[in-house]
C-alpha cells in the first residue's frame, strides 16, 4: 500500500529523518495561506499523488510569492496528472504540498528495500541521486552502493558511517547520514515497509542533509497489526476497479486488451494470459476468483470484467483443487441471466467435480462455449472475438 | 521412495479442529495419508475425525510420534506456529496460509537458523497448495485424483498451474513420485533449489518439471544448480510473460521489481542453463514426453 510524499515525510520526520517544513493545502486559497505562514520567499508546490515523475509531468514548481503559489495550485486541483508511472488516465490531485525551497548543493539517492536473494532488508545509495532508481542502475550503476542488514543486530552505527563515506560525505554530514539512515530502517522495520525511498536526499550549501522528496509503500497483509497505516489509505488513488473487485475477495488488475479472464488461482491466471498472447489475442485483465468462489462470487467476477468496456468476449478457465467446477458453472449461469451478457464466453472446467460442472454448462440451453483444455480454451476465445469492422 | 512425504510419514495438522483444517484433514486421511492428530491450543484431549488433538506441537511429537506438519493457522498467528513446529522437533512443514507479512517469515527464516542442520526443520511455503506423493499421502489443499503415480517431480510456485501440470502429464501417461509447492510469497521456507537437490538424490524420480513465475531470483538460482549438479533433466515453464513491469499479479512475490525478473529474461536463464523450457502453458506435458524419449533413445 502507497501513500502520499508529505505523509512519508511526517513518518519518517517521527523516526529522526531531517525534511524541510511544509503544509498542507486542500484549496488553492489554503495553500498560498501555507506559503505565507511558512514564511520566506521561495516555495516549492508539489501535487500529492501516488506516483513518481511529478516534476517532469508538471506537478511540481518553484515560486517566488505566495500569489504565484496560489496560482499554481489552483491548476493543480482536480488535475488528473499524467506522469511516466501511471497509466493514461493519469492520477487525481486533491491534496497539495507546500514547502520552504531548500538551497541544493548536492542530492543523494537513498532506499531501502526487501532483497529477495539475502531475505533481509537491504540500503540502496548513490552519491547521484534526483533521478529515478531504474535510471540511475542503467546510466551511473558504478555510484550504487548496496549494504544488507542484518536483522538480528540491526543497522549498527559503524556500518551507517561506512556507507556515509563511501558516499562521500564529510564532516557533520557523516553524524547526520547515520541518524536518517538508521531512521530510515526503524521505520521500515517497525512499521511493516516494503519500500522507503528518499530521492533527492540533498546536502544544501551550509552542509546540512534534508530529505526532500520521500516515498514509503507498506505490507498490506500486517496491516492488521498497522491500524495507523491502514488509515492513511487513499482509494483516490487507486483503479476505482482494482479496489472494488479486492473488497469482494477478488484480485484484479486491469490490462489493455480485450479478453476478459476469470480464473483461480495467480499462476494459472498468468499462464492464461500468456496461452491467449500467443493464440493471437491481448487479455484485457489479469483476475483470480481464489479459493471455494460460491456462485456469487463467480457473478461478482462477471461484473467487474464487464466494468472494462473495451472486453468483447470473456474466458473462464478454472482448475478447482478447494474450488468445485459445478459452483463456478452455477455461477457461470446466474451471471448470464443476471448480467445480461450479449458477448461470447468460453468456458473450461477442470478438477473437483469436472463432469457436474460440465453437464451444467451444456444443460444450460446458453450459448456457451465450452472448451477441454487451456489451448482450446485460449483459442476459442480469441476465434471468438467480433470482427471489428475496418 | 519420493521425497519429503510417503504412506509411513506421521503426520499432524496445526488448526486441525477449524473448518478449513477439519476439511482439508478429512480428505488427505480418505486418501491414506497417516494423519496422527492435530494440534489447537486449547482444545488438548479433544479429538478430530478420530485423531487426537493436542494443546502443543511438543505433545503431538512426544505422544503420537509427528514429523511432519500441515500449518492452518490465520495469517497473524502463523509465523509463530511454524516456529513453534521446528522447535518441537517437526521434520517438514507445509504452510498453507496465504497473507503472512514478509517481516515475519524474515523472522521465522532466522529462527530455523538457531539448529544445527540435522535438526533443522524444512519449510514448505507458506501461501503454497502442499505436498503430494501420488499413491502414498499428501499434505495439503491439492484434488489428489488428479495425480498419477510415477517418476516425475514437480515442483511450482502457483498450486493450479501445477495442478494443470500433473493432468496434462496424466493424459499422456506420465506419473508423478512427487509435487511440492514452494508457494507464491516473496520470502518461501524452501526455493526451487532446494527442492530440485531432493529430486536429485531421489533414486525415484527421473525428471523434474519446474514451474516458476515472475519476480524474485529464485528461478535463475534453480538453473544455475541444475547445471552445475545435476544428472537429471528438468523441464520448465514459467508464467507472466504478458504481465506488465511493477504490477503485483495476485501472488504477492509475483511482481517484475529488478533486472532478471521477467517472464523472458527466466527464460533465457534457464534455457541457457540447459533447461528445456516449454513455449506455453498447454505443452508442459508434451515438453515433458519430448525430454523424456529423448533420454531414453540416448
Amino acid at each position: 500500500m502507497d501513500i502520499h510524499e508529505y505523509q512519508a515525510k511526517e513518518i519518517l520526520a517521527r523516526f529522526g529523518v531531517p525534511v524541510p517544513r511544509g503544509g498542507l493545502a486542500y484549496s488553492p486559497e489554503q495553500a498560498g495561506y501555507r506559503a505565507r505562514e511558512l514564511g520566506g520567499n521561495a516555495w516549492v508546490v508539489k501535487a500529492q499523488i501516488h506516483s513518481g515523475g511529478r516534476g517532469a509531468a508538471g506537478g511540481v514548481k518553484l515560486c517566488k510569492t505566495p500569489e504565484e503559489v496560489q496560482a499554481f495550485a489552483s491548476t493543480l486541483f482536480g488535475k488528473q496528472l499524467v506522469t511516466k508511472q501511471t497509466d493514461a488516465n493519469g492520477k487525481g490531485v486533491y491534496r497539495v504540498w507546500v514547502e520552504g525551497a531548500s538551497d541544493i548543493a548536492q542530492e543523494l539517492y537513498l532506499g531501502f528495500v526487501l532483497d529477495r536473494k539475502s531475505e533481509r532488508i537491504m540500503i540502496v545509495a548513490s552519491a547521484h541521486g534526483g533521478m529515478e532508481i531504474e535510471d540511475l542502475a542503467d546510466k551511473d550503476p558504478d555510484s550504487l552502493r548496496r549494504m544488507i542488514i542484518d536483522p538480528a543486530a540491526g543497522l549498527s552505527e559503524f556500518q551507517a558511517r561506512e556507507l556515509a563515506f563511501q558516499l562521500g560525505l564529510r564532516g557533520g554530514q557523516v553524524a547526520q547520514m547515520v541518524t536518517t539512515l538508521r531512521a530510515c530502517y526503524r521505520a521500515y522495520r517497525d512499521l511493516d515497509a516494503v519500500m522507503v525511498e528518499i530521492n533527492p536526499l540533498v546536502v544544501t550549501h551550509s552542509g546540512d542533509l534534508v530529505a526532500l522528496d520521500a516515498k514509503m509503500s507498506f505490507d498490506t497483509n500486517a496491516l492488521f497489526r498497522q491500524s495507523q497505516i491502514a488509515e492513511l489509505r487513499d482509494r483516490s488513488q487507486e483503479d476505482p476497479r482494482e479496489s472494488t473487485a479486492g473488497d469482494h475477495g477478488l484480485s484484479y488488475v486491469g490490462l489493455d486488451g480485450d479478453i476478459g479472464c476469470i480464473i483461480n488461482g495467480a499462476g494459472l491466471a498468468m499462464a492464461t494470459m500468456d496461452m491467449i498472447k500467443l493464440a493471437g489475442g491481448e487479455p484485457a485483465n489479469f483476475l483470480d476468483i481464489g479459493g471455494g468462489a460460491s456462485p456469487e462470487r463467480v457473478v461478482r467476477a462477471f461484473r467487474t470484467v464487464l466494468a472494462d468496456g473495451n472486453v468483447s468476449v470473456i474466458l473462464v478457465n478454472i482448475f478447482a483443487g478447494i474450488n468445485r467446477c459445478d459452483w463456478v458453472a452455477q455461477g457461470v449461469v446466474q451471471a448470464y441471466k443476471e448480467v445480461g451478457l450479449t458477448i461470447p464466453v468460453v468456458v473450461r472446467l477442470a478438477g473437483t467435480n469436472v463432469e457436474e460442472g460440465k453437464a451444467i454448462i451444456d444443460g444450460s440451453g446458453l450459448p456457451l462455449i465450452s472448451a477441454d483444455s487451456l489451448a482450446e480454451a485460449a483459442a476459442a476465445a480469441v476465434a471468438a472475438r467480433p470482427r471489428i469492422a475496418a | 521412495m519420493a521425497i519429503l512425504i510417503t504412506e509411513k510419514t506421521r503426520v499432524i495438522v496445526q488448526g486441525m479442529s477449524g473448518r478449513i483444517g477439519s476439511f482439508h484433514a478429512a480428505d488427505m486421511i480418505k486418501y491414506g495419508t497417516n494423519v496422527v492428530g492435530g494440534v489447537t491450543p486449547g482444545k488438548g484431549g479433544e479429538s478430530v475425525l478420530d485423531r487426537p488433538l493436542f494443546n502443543t506441537v511438543r505433545e503431538a511429537v512426544e505422544q503420537v510420534g509427528a514429523e511432519a506438519s500441515l500449518i492452518f493457522v490465520p495469517p497473524p498467528f502463523a509465523a509463530d506456529a511454524i516456529m513453534e513446529a521446528a522447535d518441537a522437533g517437526i521434520r517438514t512443514a507445509v504452510c498453507v496460509t496465504d497473507g503472512i507479512p514478509s517481516q515475519d517469515m524474515m523472522r521465522v527464516k532466522r529462527f530455523l537458523r538457531r539448529y544445527p542442520a540435522e535438526r533443522k526443520m524444512r519449510v514448505i511455503g507458506p501461501n503454497c497448495a502442499g505436498i503430494i506423493s501420488p499413491g502414498k499421502g499428501f499434505m495439503g489443499i491439492m484434488p489428489p485424483h488428479i495425480y498419477m503415480p510415477g517418476r516425475i517431480g514437480i515442483v511450482g510456485r502457483s498450486g493450479t498451474l501445477g495442478y494443470e501440470a500433473a493432468a496434462q502429464m496424466k493424459a499422456l501417461g506420465i506419473g508423478v513420485s512427487t509435487s511440492v509447492g514452494i508457494g507464491g510469497d516473496p520470502i518461501n521456507g524452501s526455493s526451487f533449489r532446494d527442492i530440485l537437490e531432493l529430486f536429485e538424490a531421489d533414486p525415484d524420480t527421473d525428471a523434474v518439471m519446474m514451474i516458476g513465475e515472475i519476480g524474485g531470483p529464485q528461478e535463475a538460482e534453480a538453473a544455475a544448480y541444475a547445471r552445475d549438479h545435476m544428472k537429471k533433466p528438468v523441464v520448465a515453464y514459467i508464467a507472466g510473460l504478458s504481465a506488465p513491469k511493477g504490477r503485483k499479479m495476485g501472488h504477492a512475490g509475483a511482481i517484475v521489481s529488478a533486472f532478471g525478473e521477467s517472464a523472458q529474461e527466466k527464460v533465457e536463464i534457464l534455457s541457457a542453463a540447459g533447461i528445456t523450457v516449454a513455449p506455453n502453458p498447454s505443452s508442459m506435458g508434451e515438453t515433458m514426453a519430448m525430454v523424456l524419449a529423448q533420454r531414453k533413445a540416448a
